[in-house]
């Protein structure tokens, strides 16, 4: 174990009020006096307050999303000039219990057809990476649950286990839809996941360590003005990678019915809801850890403020996104990924290797002067791509093969 | 080396988000790729043409809003004008202004619906479906205001409207004149500019014109391909000769030409409401003599109207009783159906179901 | 291709963000504090002090006030209203309805009727569950008997609880529309605000001239 571990004050807390003073950790005893426990039992107290944590982690983030649905329909609501949910208790807040109310009574159904493994185990392939995530994220200046030297290559491994859910769903559910929604899923997550990393590695060449606590111990200033290519690449990778409009093909309402869970209902496409919806909000935490500075901000508010403040502020931009776009076609998706913002991760990339070798360690003057210059180098990037870019209404009509027309028409017949 | 995949064959409905009803396609897909589109329809059928046969005259234009539901105001007028031109009955002058005016929040409406549709299955999250609904309801407040309905109006009667306009109507109707031009400048703001709308929309769902004619389509689907053809221009009927407007093209014949000719025409609409509103004389809205069961001499007739989708027309036959003879209607949408194949085959899922909802079709009207 | 036409997107959805939304709530609306004080006429101040449980409630966001759907006089509503004084039983609202839903039986039952007297409508059946609202039974009505109502709450769980009887004609509130009868709306009527309609009010009066008299009853019957 680290002695990191011991940062956090909530551990801190649990953990030296359980153990004996004499240990090594806490010397002194914690807040409230010596230990409970009597010397060589730490492992207890270590046990103790691991579950403690990850239980508080666990609700925390179940709980939160409940809040956070609520938040985003009344937010969707107010952009679409309705009111939004505000029947069920204060201001609508109960709503989503409701839902989820509804959800569990609902008849589980599972289609004769489907292969009842891997249809149940899709759901929740979902929502423990996301919840596994949560882990490593720092909330306040001194509040995590972990403090992983690689928390960055953590987030990146759990977070593509999610990519697994909807070709499992789509396999399991043995659906035509569901099938198209998957591959169309894996196909979008697999080109968005490089830029999306190599978008992160250029902040990571700055601040100096894999560590998300170090990360924004790094943040001078913030990592969005210093890096503001890698900014915008990681925000639209991320809106794609929790696949949310525009990027919403994989369960394409007006396409696909509900694409990969088209089949599922009841508590399993709950899941899978909330599953989204908390991946939203793993995005939106990592954001404002990675590129705003996170819990960083004025004295005259808690660290845990402006973590919370710049946090609901990515989701409102993702919600103001998914309110006014349309969805793009896949190979559009694809391409976009591809001859976008690939290129401009690499650029980013390159930009940010060859200031970290003039300025090793920046100090606060010299993440300005970073800033100045990667404003200038995303500016010509983007104008160079879009430069190159397709134009709208270039695309002739795809070639079809005679031999395949003709199948179709017999099987219709 | 392409990669060959086996065909699969998908049902996109009967009940499916974006069929705009119970329409059916029967789709074999290759990939993402459109091989093969079988449409099938008739889940919406009622018999309306055979009801026609035993019913009055009057009672048939209850049913007449019931076929295309989001555009109840000209099938009325369509039925009304082919009444009037079997009957020989000459409509009063104040009636038929009244008409026109409802016909014209009608294509507004029918358009608002058309592109919010639209939009929706361009998969944007309800944003501009809820917008075009805020307006669409100020129209239906105005029918209501009319003739006690929202949707299935039943408001024309042979010979000019059941009833005169409230004295609100005026001010209201006002009101939403002088708005509807800046509500649709906000849809232009939202929708026309954006690059993703423009990328899906722009170069797919492309028809020749020839193709178009052949086909016999009409409406905002053959002025999207660049041909000048609005039977408000070409035949005029009631006192279109009497105002001025302009008929929007488009010469690309895509997805996005058929939006703009929309959005375009919405403006000329609320011109010529204007106008309509200026020239309207006082006077009776419906001649005292029509009685209410009318007997037209034997013969048949066909009248049509350019509705919201297209050419509306109306084959009456009659054998001198109270009652249609024969009753055929020259559905838009079911005939713009027509080429739904030809412009499917070779395109994306969502290129497919984007074409789809251009042509904008009701299938009220498909089926009847 | 910079996407300044997603900028401009965003600038709409914002700028909806801030204006009022257009939702009509129905058939209750959620009002703060201020919305309750200003729908009981006082200041939120007073009101605080004089009824601070409602205060309470308003500010948590669960107080609720009854609204009711703005609605033209002419609404064409499904609840008919019938007088019976008026009707006479000719039944021409059945023989005309498009779809035959209305069911008539009058009493001649072997009486002796003399002149002046109506008959005796025993059942007056309307199947709400096929009626389209089209009105024409409104419209055909010789002496202005039936009207359409103004309300529209008639969802049942059964289909045959959609049956509208004679009994229930004779029950309703009489808040006819004023859909099809520009008397009542020559004399400024709203069932919304004027209240019920005495069956006096909702006549024609056309008094027949002695020439329409005679063109009806000698001139039509002499051709």
């Amino acid at each position: 174990m680290t002695d990191g571990f011991l940062d956090n004050a909530f551990f801190r807390n649990i953990y030296c009020n359980l153990a004996s003073s004499g240990s090594d950790r806490c010397a002194g005893g914690g807040p409230f006096g010596d230990g409970l426990l009597p010397p060589g039992w730490e492992w207890l107290a270590f046990l103790v307050t691991a579950f403690v944590t990850v239980f508080v982690v666990v609700n925390g983030a179940l709980m939160a999303v409940n809040l956070y649905i609520w938040g985003e329909r009344r937010l969707l609501g107010r952009l679409q000039g309705r009111l939004g949910p505000n029947r069920w208790g204060p201001f609508g807040l109960l709503t989503p219990i409701a839902d989820l109310i509804k959800v569990l009574s609902k008849e589980d159904i599972v289609p004769a057809a489907a292969d009842r493994l891997v249809y149940s185990l899709a759901p929740v392939l979902l929502v423990v990476p996301v919840l596994l995530a949560f882990a490593v994220i720092p909330f306040g200046s001194s509040t995590w649950a972990a403090n992983l030297n690689v928390g960055v290559l953590y987030l990146i491994a759990v977070l593509s286990v999610e990519s697994f859910a909807p070709i499992t769903a789509a396999w399991g559910s043995q659906n035509r839809y569901a099938m198209f929604g998957g591959l169309r899923a894996v196909a979008l997550l697999v080109s968005y996941e490089l830029p999306l990393v190599l978008s992160l590695i250029g902040v990571l060449m700055i601040a100096g360590s894999l560590s998300l606590v170090d990360i924004v111990n790094a943040q001078d200033v913030p990592f969005a003005l210093v890096q503001p290519l890698g900014f915008l690449v990681f925000l639209i990778g991320s809106v794609a990678e929790i696949q949310r409009a525009p990027f919403d093909l994989s369960e394409a309402e007006s396409e696909l019915v509900g694409g990969y869970h088209t089949d599922y209902s009841g508590i399993r496409w709950g899941l899978f809801q909330a599953g989204e919806f908390m991946s939203t909000m793993v995005s939106g935490a990592i954001i404002a850890t990675v590129f705003l500075s996170g819990w960083r901000g004025f004295d005259f508010l808690p660290s845990h403020a402006w973590f919370f403040i710049k946090f609901a502020g990515v989701l409102f931009v993702m919600t103001w996104i998914r309110a006014t776009l349309p969805r793009l076609r896949i190979d559009q998706i694809t391409s976009f990924a591809w001859k976008g913002l690939l290129p401009l991760a690499a650029v980013n990339l390159l930009a940010s290797a060859v200031l970290s070798l003039i300025w090793p360690r920046p100090s606060v003057g010299e993440l300005w002067a970073m800033a100045a210059v990667n404003v200038v180098v995303a500016a010509a990037a983007i104008y160079v791509l879009g430069q190159f870019g397709p134009k709208p209404g270039e695309r002739p009509r795809p070639a079809v093969a005679p031999a395949l027309g003709a199948t179709g028409r017999e099987g219709a017949a | 080396m392409p990669i060959r995949t086996e065909p699969v064959t998908v049902n996109i409905g009967p009940h499916h988000p974006s069929t705009h009803g119970v329409f059916r396609l029967r789709v074999t897909f290759d990939g993402e790729v459109v091989v093969d589109a079988e449409p099938v329809f008739g889940y919406l059928h009622r018999g309306t043409e055979k009801l026609a046969e035993e019913r009055t005259y009057v009672q048939f234009v209850t049913l007449s809003d019931r076929m295309d539901y989001v555009a109840s105001m000209t099938n009325n007028q369509g039925f009304m004008l082919a009444v009037e031109k079997l009957a020989g009955i000459t409509p009063s002058p104040r009636g038929v202004w009244l008409r026109m005016i409802a016909a014209e929040l009608q294509r507004i409406a029918s358009h608002l619906v058309g592109i919010g549709f639209f939009l929706q299955d361009l998969g944007a999250f309800g944003t501009p479906l809820i917008y075009v609904m805020r307006e669409r309801e100020r129209i239906l407040d105005l029918f209501e205001m009319l003739c006690g309905a929202r949707i299935t109006v039943s408001y024309m009667r042979p010979g000019g409207v059941f009833m005169d306009a409230p004295q609100d109507f005026w001010p209201a109707l006002d009101t939403f004149l002088a708005d509807m031009p800046h509500y649709v400048d906000e849809y232009e703001r939202l929708i026309t500019g954006n690059e993703i709308v423009l990328v899906r929309t722009k170069g797919t769902g492309k028809v020749p014109a020839e193709t178009l004619v052949n086909a016999s389509v009409s409406g905002p689907m053959l002025r999207a391909a660049g041909l000048d053809w609005d039977l408000r221009i070409k035949d005029p009927y009631e006192y279109y000769g009497r105002v001025k407007f302009d008929v929007p093209l488009a010469r690309e014949s895509d997805n996005f030409a058929r939006y703009i000719v929309r959005i375009q025409e919405m403006r000329e609409s609320v011109k010529i409401i204007r106008q309509c509103v200026e020239q309207i004389e006082p006077g009776p809205v419906r001649p005292k003599e029509v009685p209410f069961l009318i007997r037209p001499p034997a013969g048949d007739v066909y009248a049509h109207i350019e509705g919201p989708k297209g050419e509306l027309g109306y084959y009456l036959v009659s054998d001198g009783t109270i009652a249609p003879y024969r009753c055929k209607v020259r559905a838009p949408s079911f005939i713009n159906l027509t080429l739904l194949r030809d412009m499917l085959v070779g395109w994306k899922v969502a290129d497919m179901i984007v074409t789809f909802g251009s042509i904008d079709i009701n299938m009220g009207e498909v089926d009847r | 291709m910079y996407g300044i036409g997603i900028l401009k997107g965003f600038s709409v959805t914002a700028l909806n963000m801030i204006r009022a939304p257009f939702t009509i709530e129905y058939p209750d609306r959620r009002v703060g504090l201020l919305g309750l004080a200003k729908a009981s006429g006082m200041n939120p101040l007073v009101f605080a002090l004089k009824r601070p449980a409602a205060a309470v409630k308003a500010a948590l966001g669960v107080a609720k006030i009854p609204a009711r759907l703005p609605q033209h006089s002419r609404f064409r509503g499904q609840e008919f209203v019938w007088y019976e004084e008026r009707c006479t039983g000719c039944a021409s609202c059945a023989k005309l309805c498009p779809l035959g839903i209305i069911r008539i039986v009058t009493d001649p039952s072997g009486r002796q009727t003399q002149e002046g007297e109506v008959y005796d409508v025993e059942v007056f059946d309307i199947d709400l569950a096929r009626c389209m609202a089209c009105g024409i039974c409104v419209e055909v009505c010789p002496y202005d008997a039936l009207h359409m109502g103004s309300g529209f709450e008639r969802a049942r769980y059964a289909f045959p609880n959609l049956m509208i009887t004679v009994d229930e004609l004779k029950r309703a509130p009489k808040r006819p529309s004023t859909w099809f009868r520009p008397q009542l709306e020559a004399k400024g009527y709203d069932p919304q605000r004027s209240g019920t309609a005495d069956w006096k009010l909702v006549g024609r009066h056309e008094t027949p001239t002695a020439e329409q008299l005679k063109r009806t009853w000698v001139d039509e019957r002499t051709r």
